[in-house]
């Protein structure tokens, strides 16, 4: 992944973020991303993301638990080894119905921590460039890719951010250890975008 | 800033005039100083415990579960009670982390990671029942359906002991990965604050790389949201299904269509008494007052006063159905095996009447709600009380049977089944102990998400502004009329 340099500025009140991000699209400034110690509502709408599609995956996931229970318990019960169970039915559809329903929360459950784990790239041994210490703590965190870092720098200052630093950083993620300095992969041709 | 709304009249859930930052510093702090000398008192009691609760399964496995005394006609003694038991602990966890937050309570942020946390060692715990009963334990995976080599031969799946393996099976895997996607975000605080080499290490293995990006939380959110929406149904159906264990049958006592809603609420009931037990306890020994406050304390015997009331319906409705429905098995059992207080196990209905029924009436008073020792030792009385009410569901149904002559009396745990109980004990508070010192007590970054809302110091500024507005309000309207 594409190693870049970024202004990152930090804020300390998410009332002031929210003025801060309108205006730094509007000023057309690229914003890499925005790094909260908590979920700001409205935040991501501000940004311009757009919603997740989370959740029509659990739906899929969830009704692939039901077909899956239902059939294979049809198939087991009617024909791999039908049991005469005090002559009632083979097909016992109102038995089926617990099990049923606990496989339909349990495939829609799982699927969904695992999609968003892949989506959003959370594994043991993941580790990611962080702008800011603190931003697990109590900044905000804004990154805006690097155009014109002097204006960039003093455009920060000017609408809010408490410290504008620049840093060179990759955007992905790699393999590595949080105790150990560990730089992320270097590319032959790497390229640092200037201006 | 869409800051949820919160009634003026609920105090503020986050005590002390607290920033960012301070939230923090007061949770991780445990984490990051030694334990005290009180931890490593009651950790060695639990580690003990579970010891010799290891040592009395190893004589289940050695000698059978002859051993616990259990007969022909008491097939279930101890053994499924605590099982019940354990389960209906769970439940309170689940109903506070996704339930309450399907209805927008914002108390539940305070207590929400710790009762989860006992969610999760109480379902691990009752799980050791079911799997010891099997005696010869070594055939436990053959209750999962998977393609063999012994005809095929498939598990029943018509049968309410395998939907139990089903459900408490997807209760523990579903109300684990709620909890730990909740810990994610928490982790990497502790991993970002971490000045010991093995504590960023760990820390960092355990945080999967949770960098705090908006993407990120907004899928968090939704995940949370809808993995809420699933564990809702989810933990009705688990003590649902555990009742159909006994509703399903023809012992009298047992074949009852109310057992899925009583058995429901008593679960509710038990699981905030033992929350209540636990976080009494650890908001002292960890110095959480500030955000586990009387407040919550007073919300959750609310919800104990008004679930002890349902189970005292539930036990009355049961009582008159068995006189109205005229089978005169039932109202034996009832009258004769738990009425008659003469009866050989009369005692113990009446002391579960006495611990269930009766005694949360005294929630009804605000000043003894708030009472911190009063809530203490009645946490500990309804866990008395719902141990016995699942005794009194399962002895006094089957100890006196259809056929007189295989009527038993002389049922009386052994040592090793006690032992086996206690080694419960140990397991759970072991886990308990280990999570208090090596985890986020409670939800970091929900708090920090309420702070603004339902802290000390920004509460009264939000009452105010809400007063301005109301009169705004009056004063506009007002001048309309003019």
């Amino acid at each position: 992944m594409a190693v870049k340099k970024f202004v990152v500025g930090c804020f300390d009140e998410e009332g002031v973020l929210f003025d801060a991000v309108k205006k730094v699209r509007k000023a057309g400034y690229k914003l890499h991303d925005v790094y909260t110690p908590f979920p700001v509502h409205g935040l991501d709408g501000a940004m311009g993301l757009r919603d997740t599609s989370l959740h029509t995956a659990g739906f899929i996931y969830g009704i692939t638990g039901t077909t899956v229970a239902l059939s294979s318990i049809t198939w087991i019960l009617t024909s791999d080894w039908p049991l005469n169970i005090g002559g009632k039915p083979h097909f016992a559809l109102p038995a089926w119905i617990p099990i049923t329903f606990e496989l339909t929360v349990l495939f829609a459950a799982v699927g969904m921590v695992l999609t968003f784990c892949y989506l959003c790239q959370l594994a043991p041994f993941v580790k990611k460039h962080h702008f800011h210490e603190r931003a697990t703590d109590d900044l905000f965190v804004m990154v805006i890719e690097c155009g014109d870092e002097a204006e960039i720098t003093n455009f920060l200052k000017n609408i809010g951010a408490s410290d504008v630093n620049t840093q060179v950083a990759e955007t992905g993620w790699w393999f590595g250890r949080y105790d150990k300095e560990e730089k992320a992969i270097e590319y032959k041709n790497e390229t640092v975008l200037h201006n | 800033m869409a800051l949820k709304y919160e009634s003026h009249v609920r105090g503020p859930l986050v005590e002390g005039a607290k920033d960012y930052h301070q939230v923090t510093e007061d949770i991780v702090r445990p984490i990051e100083t030694n334990p005290s000398r009180l931890w490593w008192m009651g950790f060695i009691i639990s580690v003990a415990l579970l010891l010799f609760g290891v040592y009395s399964i190893y004589r289940d496995v050695t000698y059978g579960i002859g051993q616990w005394n259990l007969n022909k006609t008491i097939g279930w003694g101890w053994d499924i009670t605590n099982f019940v038991w354990w389960v209906g602990i769970g439940h309170a966890g689940t109903l506070i982390s996704a339930i309450l937050l399907l209805f927008r309570q914002g108390w539940r942020t305070g207590v929400n990671r710790a009762a989860e946390a006992m969610t999760i060692f109480a379902v691990i715990c009752a799980g050791q029942f079911p799997i010891w009963h099997m005696g010869r334990v070594w055939m436990a995976p053959f209750v999962m359906p998977y393609p063999n080599t012994r005809g095929p031969l498939w598990v029943n799946f018509n049968s309410p002991l395998l939907w139990d393996v089903f459900a408490i099976s997807t209760y523990f895997t579903v109300s684990l990965l709620f909890w730990y996607s909740g810990l994610l975000p928490d982790f990497a605080t502790v991993r970002d604050r971490a000045k010991l080499k093995w504590r960023k290490f760990t820390y960092g293995l355990l945080s999967f790389g949770w960098t705090g990006s908006t993407k990120h939380w907004q899928r968090h959110e939704s995940l949370s949201l809808v993995l809420a929406g699933l564990s809702t149904p989810l933990v009705l159906s688990v003590h649902t299904i555990v009742s159909f264990d006994f509703a399903t049958s023809v012992i009298p006592g047992w074949h009852t269509t109310i057992f899925p809603p009583y058995f429901v609420a008593g679960a509710i009931f038990s699981g905030f008494a033992m929350v209540q037990t636990l976080l009494l306890i650890v908001r002292k020994v960890l110095k959480l007052e500030d955000y586990i406050t009387i407040e919550h304390i007073e919300v959750m015997n609310k919800v104990i006063v008004l679930t002890g009331s349902i189970v005292g319906i539930a036990y009355l409705t049961e009582l008159f159905i068995s006189w109205y429905g005229r089978n005169p098995y039932e109202i034996y059992a009832f009258n004769e095996n738990r009425l008659n207080i003469f009866s050989p196990y009369g005692w113990s209905y009446w002391l579960m009447m006495a611990c269930n029924v009766i005694s949360p009436q005294i929630f009804w008073f605000r000043k003894l709600r708030r009472n911190i020792v009063v809530t203490f030792f009645m946490s500990i009385i309804v866990n008395v009380g719902m141990w016995f009410e699942r005794f009194v569901i399962i002895v006094t149904s089957i100890y006196r049977d259809y056929l007189p002559s295989s009527w038993s009396t002389y049922y009386t745990p052994t040592i090793w089944e006690i032992g086996f109980y206690l080694g419960t004990f140990g397991l759970f508070f072991t886990c308990f102990f280990l999570f208090a010192k090596f985890f986020p007590v409670i939800a970091i970054a929900e708090i920090k998400h309420i702070l603004k809302r339902s802290g000390d110091n920004y509460k009264q500024h939000w009452v105010e502004a809400e007063k301005e507005s109301l009169e705004k309000f009056y004063h506009d309207t007002h001048q309309d009329h003019h």
